[in-house]
């Protein structure tokens, strides 16, 4: 791999930019791998990476049906946060945004991590006790969080309208909390995990699973057969479909999640603002662009397209709180495909099917846990047991009671 | 914009109505295993595909009822009462 530096840029400029060699390889795929990762966003691509890594297994191919980071990786609001409320929860997403703090060096790509503070807003005092209460378990976990008064909202984000509908009494933020780039993050997964000798193939759609006596062997894909010792699933919103193929089901709804952007502006905003009640999250990108979303549509839907009715909501909640924003025009809208779990929390591990893994139910919130996801992942496919950070995130909890219960985890109140 | 037909109030926006998830699921009787009870309580079918739900007109006359839809076009199948089976939709 060559690495990206400021000579490498200054020898690329002199020579007209025609030199920059691809950023990872797209190989034709083995017959065999010791590994098979299903989806490259940035969960399957971080594991395959910290597989090759810090487990030397090198022999991996991470299947991606259409192009990687094509799925909620790159559709996704980059909020990267660890203001989690259960101990279990904060123990990983803040492990997940230590990872962060470093990633760049790590992965030598600019993934352009900016934390610029992520502020939750309370709007009547009931709301404003319940966050005291979180804020403080937060600090608990040793995660840092401070309680605001609206004064001190208004210093920070100058344009807000504390008297809207629901006048805002206060509100409570994660300096630590922010935003970063997530094509950043699959790229510099990508080029770092395919550098290790990773076969990442796009346009392999995987259609069935091999399974001998209760152990998968194989895959059936869109370009073939393909044998691999273990295999794990990374697929968001079709969770529920993979399952499906190795005979096992999931507690998981597939729903679209909106967000959208307006037209470029000087810099206005510079927190991330988040509020529960009148459901929406802002922040303004490096480019200019609000970029903001609130909750995901009512009803199961696997089409990355998202309705009009949650699309009106998002806007009439950003323009509650921010009426300057009204003579903006919106630029583009999106959606991707969600897969929410019961308890809001991820499901991570083992499978009723031998050397099958998953990863999944990451819903609204996975974006910041694909650093630690992939990394625990990792550990999890190699020694076939749960990485210690992620054995309460297990399917098991559904049938024992043990739910981590996680309202922090959409951040916003779906 | 979903347009949904209530089979009391006729067609309305999805405005006015409350989604209720996954139908026809049979409750286990209480000495049922942990296992059947965490499989009622918290697996879902969630085909891509054709999907039976239920929905309530919230805004409307407050009764709930059956749904057949597609969740990648969102095309509605069928609508029926509470109680009935399946539609075979061959
Ligand atoms: C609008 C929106 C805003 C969000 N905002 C935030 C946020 O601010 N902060 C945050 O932390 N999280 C956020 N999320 C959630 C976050 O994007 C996801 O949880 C995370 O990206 C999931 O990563 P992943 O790698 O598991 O899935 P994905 O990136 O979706 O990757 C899964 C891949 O699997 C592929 N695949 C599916 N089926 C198959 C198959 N049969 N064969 C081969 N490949 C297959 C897909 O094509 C896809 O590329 C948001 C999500 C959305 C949609
Ligand atoms: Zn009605």
């Amino acid at each position: 791999m060559n690495g990206y530096s400021f000579l490498s840029v200054v020898r690329q400029a002199l020579n007209g930019h025609k030199g920059w060699p691809v950023v990872w390889r797209s190989p034709e795929p083995k017959k065999n791998y010791d590994v098979v990762i299903v989806g490259a966003g940035g969960h399957g691509l971080a594991t395959a990476y910290y597989l090759a890594k810090n487990h030397f297994i090198k022999n991996i191919a991470v299947l991606e049906k259409g192009w990687l980071g094509g799925g909620n990786t790159g559709r996704n609001t980059q909020i990267t946060r660890s203001n989690y409320f259960w101990p279990q929860s904060a123990a990983f997403f803040d492990h997940s945004l230590k990872l962060y703090e470093h990633l760049g060096q790590e992965l030598n790509f600019n993934v352009m991590l900016s934390q610029r503070g992520m502020l939750t807003l309370a709007h009547s005092l009931h709301e404003l006790e319940g966050m005291r209460r979180w804020a403080n378990a937060i600090k608990i976990n040793d995660i840092d969080a401070e309680v605001l008064t609206p004064i001190e909202v208004k210093k920070l984000v100058p344009l807000i309208d504390l008297n809207c509908r629901f006048p805002i009494r206060g509100g409570f933020i994660q300096h630590r909390g922010g935003i970063s780039r997530h094509d950043a993050v699959a790229w510099g997964y990508a080029r770092a995990a395919s550098a290790y000798g990773v076969d990442i193939i796009q346009q392999c759609e995987v259609t069935a699973f091999n399974i001998s006596s209760g152990r998968v062997t194989g895959v059936h894909t869109t370009r073939g057969t393909i044998g691999a010792d273990k295999i794990s699933i990374a697929v968001a919103g079709h969770t529920s479909e993979l399952a499906r193929m190795a005979d096992f089901r999931v507690p998981v709804t597939s729903m679209a999640l909106q967000a959208m952007v307006s037209e470029p502006i000087k810099p206005c905003l510079n927190t991330v603002v988040m509020s529960p009640i009148i459901h929406m999250y802002a922040s303004q990108s490096d480019r200019g662009e609000l970029v903001f979303g609130g909750g995901a549509d009512l009803y199961n839907s696997y089409a990355q397209r998202g309705g009009i009715p949650l699309l009106q909501e998002n806007i009439a909640a950003l323009l509650e709180l921010f009426p300057a924003f009204s003579r903006l025009r919106l630029m583009r809208q999106w959606a991707g495909i969600v897969d929410i779990t019961p308890d809001t929390s991820p499901l991570m591990g083992l499978t009723p099917v031998q050397n099958l893994y998953i990863s999944g139910g990451w819903g609204t919130g996975g974006y910041k846990a694909i650093p630690a996801g992939g990394e625990t992942m990792a550990y999890t496919i190699a020694n076939d047991q749960p990485h210690p950070l992620i054995e309460d995130f297990g399917l098991e909890r559904f049938e024992s009671g043990a739910l981590i219960d996680e309202g922090a985890a959409s951040g916003v109140a779906h | 914009m979903l347009r949904l037909s209530c089979p009391w109030c006729g067609t309305r926006d999805e405005l006015e109505f409350s989604f209720g998830g996954e139908s026809h699921l049979t409750r286990p009787t209480l000495a049922a295993s942990d296992a059947i009870w965490s499989d009622y309580l918290f697996n879902k079918e969630n085909p891509k595909g054709i999907h039976f739900e239920r929905w309530m007109h919230s805004y409307g006359c407050g009764r709930w009822f059956n749904v057949a839809r597609d969740t990648v076009t969102h095309e509605i199948y069928a609508v029926y009462k509470m109680g009935l089976p399946k539609p075979d939709l061959d």
